[in-house]
């Protein structure tokens, strides 16, 4: 066995929809390669309607590919059903059984794989320890709060010891400080059983916090694969750089290249950045990003952009500054409150310089 | 102290439906024991010979068994086949969804005496000669869209991927439905299948073309109407069947409440 878990070759989904005579056809998901790697958290993150969920409805078999292959474990699984696979799936909505108490839902799989009795009982009593529920398996689904559900469906597919689990948006409908534990509780319960997740989310911190691999959709297109850090410090393309994190943005032109870094002209101003991998050619327009925590201020000094403080915004660790820049384009600033103690506050209306390190900043094509 | 207080516009307008809703049907098992052929006031006596007539009338207690059995057939298959064409236009993106709905609630809209008379030369040509199985039959094709909507309606109201959930799980599509799908929607079937036995038990107009010599309780009653001197014993009749439903209804709807109420101490 290799170590790849689900591996997607050259998958389009088409949906076509009647409206009177027109027929309209929509790309969920465009030519997609994707090999996800065995025993990690895997995320697919994305705005909605970028085609994460139809990714993840694709590998559990409710929805077939108009064209390419889905792979589980190595196996073809075109025709392969639902019913047959080796994943199963923690719903967006939980969709437990209403008619059936906790221990019941849990039980489901094992019921119709027609586990003996006992040996059912002992992994439901496993897999309800696991989610910290072993008291309430004589309560209905309806009797449960949001988070105790979200456990349940968590118990229900982890029983069947599946090849992949796959995670519908399994906490949009918690609140922000029980999503943040169970953040942390999936991480952990997914360390601890090894088994391969495949997470969808449109939430980045989310997908930051957990993942151990992120892919960046939109469009049906894969932007960009890579873990959090990665993502986070060298987005490819101005949607990763935007959707991961906060992000300043800033035209400018290549005016000099030289060793392993640049001289961008910025609105008759020059800056230097790392040059990076990229064929990059005297006179092309390019795209900086840098982001906000990287960008320092100070009253006076060269080698940087000059602007204007055109507002200022404290929020408790942080004091983020909008400026203008001489281009006439804004960016960003956050300063760490207390830190900075030198350069103090700046007020409103002051003329500032803005600088970053050369290797804090990246071009993007444009 | 307080005012007397007048009875306010409301409760004169409650007490006025009230009279008018119960009032006949006291007035029937009132009549019931009344020892005398004529419906009239004084009452004369009491008397249970009305009683004891109908459960000696043969022809009476065959045609409430014919009255059952149609009842009890034609509402198991309604509620089996409009539980089919439920889930075939809830969960099936079907081609011709919206004609299959029009001819399944067409029966709503025809008049029962053109169906019945339709039936009559449809069943003459193909060869199903008049009975209690003809008059079923006739039946089921009314009952089916009561019942295909009650369910349909239900399965509207939870999730499809409830069954996705059954699948995912390993059931079949059949485990599934039966699994899942079935159980959910059983206090459905249920108020679909006592709807289409109601229905069955006191249509007249169908069933008097279609029962032949196997007469339902209804059609037994009408042809009873013209001797005067059994008017009392269709009184009686009228009053046993009227306290059985009542009592049907005020055992169901205590059961509902207890059920209600002791999943609510549950979840305490």
């Amino acid at each position: 066995m290799t170590d790849t878990a689900v591996e997607i070759r050259n998958v389009t989904k088409v949906y076509s929809s009647k409206r009177g005579k027109r027929s309209e056809e929509v790309q969920a998901v465009r030519e997609m390669n994707l090999s996800i790697p065995r025993g990690k958290f895997f995320t697919l993150l994305g705005p909605s309607g970028c085609g994460k969920t139809t990714t993840l409805r694709l590998i559990a078999g409710f929805e077939t590919p108009t064209t390419g292959e889905v792979f589980i474990q190595d196996k073809a699984m075109s025709k392969v059903s639902p019913n047959q696979r080796p994943v199963n799936t923690v719903f967006q909505n939980y969709a437990l059984f209403p008619h059936m108490n906790v221990a019941r839902n849990v039980a489901f799989g094992l019921e119709i794989k027609r586990v003996p009795k006992a040996e059912r009982e002992r992994l439901v009593g496993e897999a309800l320890e696991l989610v910290k529920l072993a008291d309430m398996c004589d309560r209905k689904p309806s009797q449960l709060s949001g988070g105790q559900q979200q456990r349940v469906a968590l118990a229900r597919a982890l029983v069947n010891r599946p090849a992949v689990l796959l995670l519908d948006e399994p906490l949009g409908a918690l609140d922000l400080k029980l999503r943040k534990a169970m953040q942390i509780e999936l991480k952990h319960i997914q360390e601890q059983v090894g088994i391969t997740f495949v997470y969808v989310t449109h939430d980045q911190e989310e997908a930051l916090t957990m993942s151990d691999l992120i892919a960046v959709m939109k469009d049906g297109l894969i932007q960009q694969l890579g873990d959090p850090v990665t993502l986070y410090k060298t987005p490819t393309n101005q949607f990763v750089a935007d959707f991961i994190g906060e992000s300043n943005f800033i035209k400018g032109k290549v005016d000099l290249l030289g060793e392993g870094k640049a001289r961008i002209m910025i609105g008759g101003e020059q800056v230097e950045v790392s040059s990076g991998e990229g064929n990059l050619m005297a006179g092309q327009a390019i795209t900086l990003t840098i982001r906000p925590e990287k960008i320092d201020l100070s009253r006076q000094g060269t080698g940087g952009l000059s602007g204007t403080v055109q507002d200022r915004v404290y929020i408790g660790t942080d004091t983020r500054y909008i400026v203008a820049l001489h281009s006439s384009e804004t960016v960003i600033v956050r300063v760490q409150n207390g830190c900075d103690s030198e350069a103090g506050e700046f007020a409103k209306g002051e003329r500032v310089t803005v600088r970053w390190r050369p290797e804090d900043a990246r071009m993007l094509m444009d | 102290m307080s005012k007397l207080k007048l009875p306010s516009l409301g409760s004169i307008y409650f007490l006025a439906v009230c009279t008018l809703l119960y009032l006949p049907i006291t007035l029937l098992i009132i009549f019931s024991f009344n020892n005398s052929t004529t419906l009239v006031f004084p009452l004369k006596g009491f008397t249970l010979q009305w009683y004891g007539q109908l459960f000696e009338n043969r022809e009476l207690l065959k045609a409430v068994g014919n009255s059952l059995m149609i009842g009890v057939g034609s509402s198991l298959a309604a509620t089996i086949l409009g539980t089919m064409g439920a889930i075939a236009i809830v969960r099936f993106r079907l081609p011709g969804r919206s004609v299959f709905l029009a001819v399944a609630a067409l029966p709503l809209v025809i008049p029962y005496v053109i169906l019945g008379v339709s039936l009559l030369i449809l069943f003459n040509e193909v060869g199903i000669p008049l009975s209690a199985f003809a008059a079923g039959l006739a039946h089921v094709i009314i009952s089916i869209p009561y019942a295909m909507l009650i369910v349909a309606s239900r399965l509207v109201g939870f999730p499809d991927n409830l069954e996705e959930a059954a699948m995912d799980l390993g059931a079949s599509y059949w485990s599934a439905l039966l699994r899942v799908t079935i159980p959910i929607c059983s206090p459905a079937l249920l108020a679909a299948f006592l709807l289409c036995f109601t229905m069955s038990f006191d249509e007249y107009a169908i069933a008097s073309f279609l029962v032949g010599t196997d007469a339902t309780l209804p059609v037994y009653l009408y042809s009873q109407l013209r001797f005067p001197t059994r008017l009392p014993m269709v009184v009686t009749l009228a009053a046993i069947l009227m306290t059985i439903t009542m009592a049907v209804m005020l055992i169901s709807e205590w059961l509902r409440r207890a059920g209600q109420t002791s999943g609510r101490k549950a979840q305490k």
